[in-house]
Parts: structure tokens; sequence; C-alpha cells
């Protein structure tokens, strides 16, 4: 039974994994790695160490997406802002 | 030069799938009984009244390690904040408040508090049940940045003043050094978990010095959470380059 449950997760995990891969765009990519943040928590909970799974959950499935929509922001604001300038620049 | 460069990638990464291979059948199998770690672990946690055998090997048995791991954290939040400060080409420009729908205001403005108390909670069981300061740390700091969600920048900034939790991110890694010096003083030795009574097991105050080191942890965690997401907020929300430069 129990060896059943840890099997799904690790299914889950690669599935979840495999997609935060294949997956191009980085905002999008941080809501995969939060997802798969939530599947390693699991995973972990289920191997019994909920310590771990708890880190996991609060690091991977909140902080790391987080951390990185922020930056993605950043670089797509600095575009813009180069775009205009360069505008500016050409008038 | 393309070639050497793939066949030197051949063969490191064939010598590193050996090695892992050979390691890999070395492992003792899945799901066994036997495990002497283990087994010591929990000795050395029930002997000194610690509820929770994770919080003592971080705390008790291997406290040294994690004190180099509280430095790394605290190193690179301190990075961080070098990087991304503001430089002489940028300028802050004032975030315009924007409109919050309905929904999300009502749910941030609802989870904040539990998910603080959550965190606050996750902390100080951290002798008892699974989580600690690293966790509860974390899960405060994050449940904080619901107020970007659910009001706006403004706001967050208002309920964070940034110079308080800089100086509580530091203090919170002396208050462990202390701690652990306090060892010394004492006729033992370094972080030696001698220093105060085991207490009742299972209780609040069991596991002698394994409850303050874990809220020091939680008090630096939490700290360098917020200090490190506020300077990525500030880079994406505030700070702007000059145009022209």
């Amino acid at each position: 039974m129990s060896d059943a449950v840890i099997v799904v997760a690790l299914l889950l995990t690669a599935a979840s994994a495999t997609a935060a891969v294949a997956q191009r765009d980085p905002a999008r990519q941080a809501l995969v790695l939060s997802v798969l943040g939530s599947v390693l928590a699991v995973l972990f909970t289920v191997l019994q160490a909920p310590d771990v799974g708890l880190s996991q959950l609060a690091v991977g499935a909140a902080l790391t997406p987080l951390l990185i929509m922020l930056s993605v922001r950043k670089v797509r604001r600095r575009g813009r802002t180069h775009d205009a300038a360069a505008k500016d620049g050409a008038r | 030069m393309n070639r050497l460069r793939l066949v030197l990638l051949a063969v490191g990464g064939t010598g590193l799938a050996a090695l892992l291979v050979a390691a890999c059948l070395g492992l003792p199998g899945f799901g066994g009984r036997s495990h002497p770690y283990g087994a010591r672990a929990v000795h050395a946690s029930l002997t000194r009244h610690t509820a929770n055998t994770i919080a003592s090997v971080n705390f008790d048995q291997r406290a040294y390690d994690t004190l180099g791991e509280m430095s790394i954290l605290f190193a690179a939040v301190l990075g961080c904040v070098v990087l991304l400060r503001q430089a002489r080409d940028e300028h802050r420009a004032q975030p315009q408040p924007a409109e919050v729908a309905r929904p999300v205001r009502r749910y941030a403005l609802i989870v904040l508090p539990v998910a603080l108390v959550t965190g606050l909670y996750v902390v100080a069981h951290g002798q008892l049940s699974p989580g600690g300061g690293f966790q509860g740390g974390v899960v405060a700091a994050t449940a904080l940045h619901l107020l970007y969600l659910g009001a706006d920048y403004r706001a967050l900034e208002r309920v964070r003043p940034l110079a308080v939790f800089e100086t509580s991110d530091a203090l919170a890694v002396s208050t462990y050094l202390v701690l652990g010096a306090a060892g010394v003083l004492a006729g033992t030795s370094f972080l030696a978990n001698t220093l105060l009574p085991y207490g009742t097991f299972n209780t609040l105050s069991s596991g002698g010095t394994v409850p303050l080191l874990n809220a020091a942890v939680g008090m630096e965690v939490a700290s360098a959470v917020v200090v490190l997401l506020a300077n990525f907020l500030d880079q994406a929300v505030e700070i702007e380059e000059e145009h022209g430069s």
C-alpha cells in the first residue's frame, strides 16, 4: 500500500519536473516549479521526512517561484524602458 | 575545438555516471529495517528530553553544522543586498497604487494572520513536532508579503521597517554564537547542550538549549527572507534606470 503511494509520488515528481523543463516561458515556469515544490513536499512526507517536506513546501513552492517572478518582472520592465529610450534617441 | 570540448564532456560524464552507479550499488536497500545512525540519534535525543529527533540532530548533536548553514544564509542575503542596492544611475519611482480585485483582497487579508501564527507556531514547537526555526521562519516571512497582494507596496513597506529586520538578522546570528560560547564558559564545549536543565519530555520548555537555538534560527531566517524579498521587490517595483544612460 505505502509502496504504491511512493510510486505515485515519484511519478508525479518526474512528470512535473519534465513539465518545468519543457515550459519555455520563465513566468509560467515559475508556476510549474511551484507545483513541483508541492509534489516534492508530498514525496518527502510519504518517505517519512516531514521536516524536509515542510522546508520544501515553504521554499520550493512559495519562495523560489516568487523570487523568479520578481526577477522576470524586473527584466521585462527594464526591456520596456530601454525600448522607450531607444525610440526617444531615434526621434 | 568544439569536438575536443564534446570529448572532454563525454569522458567526464561517463566517469561521473560510473562513480554514481558504483556508489548507489553500495547503498543499503530501500526501506530496510536496520538504521544504525537513526537508532543512535533517537537514543541521544530521548536522553536529552527532545521529542523531535530531527531538532535534536540539528540543534544539539550537530549544532555546529547548523551554525554553518546559518552563516551561509546570512552571507548569501548580505551578498544579495550588496548586489541589488540602488546604483548611482538609478532612481526610485513611487509605485502607483493599483486596484486589487475584491476576492484577492479578502482572501489575502484573511489568510495573512493565519499564516503568520502558523509560522510562529512551527518555530515555537520545533523541538516537539516536525518543523522548526527554518521552516517556520520562511512561512512567517512570506505570510507578511500577502499584504502586497491584498493591499499595495506602500502598505507592505509600512509594516516592514527594513532597518529593524536587518538588525534582527544580525542579532539572531550573534545570539546563536553567544549561546554556543556560553557552553564554553559553563565549562564544557562550544554549543554543548549542558547549559540548561532538560525539562519535562514533550513540553515547550524541554530539550535544554534546543528551543533557544531554534528560536534564534527562526528569527534569523524570518529576517533574512524579509530582507531578501524586500530587495527583490524594490528592484521589481521601485528602482528604475535613468533614461539615456
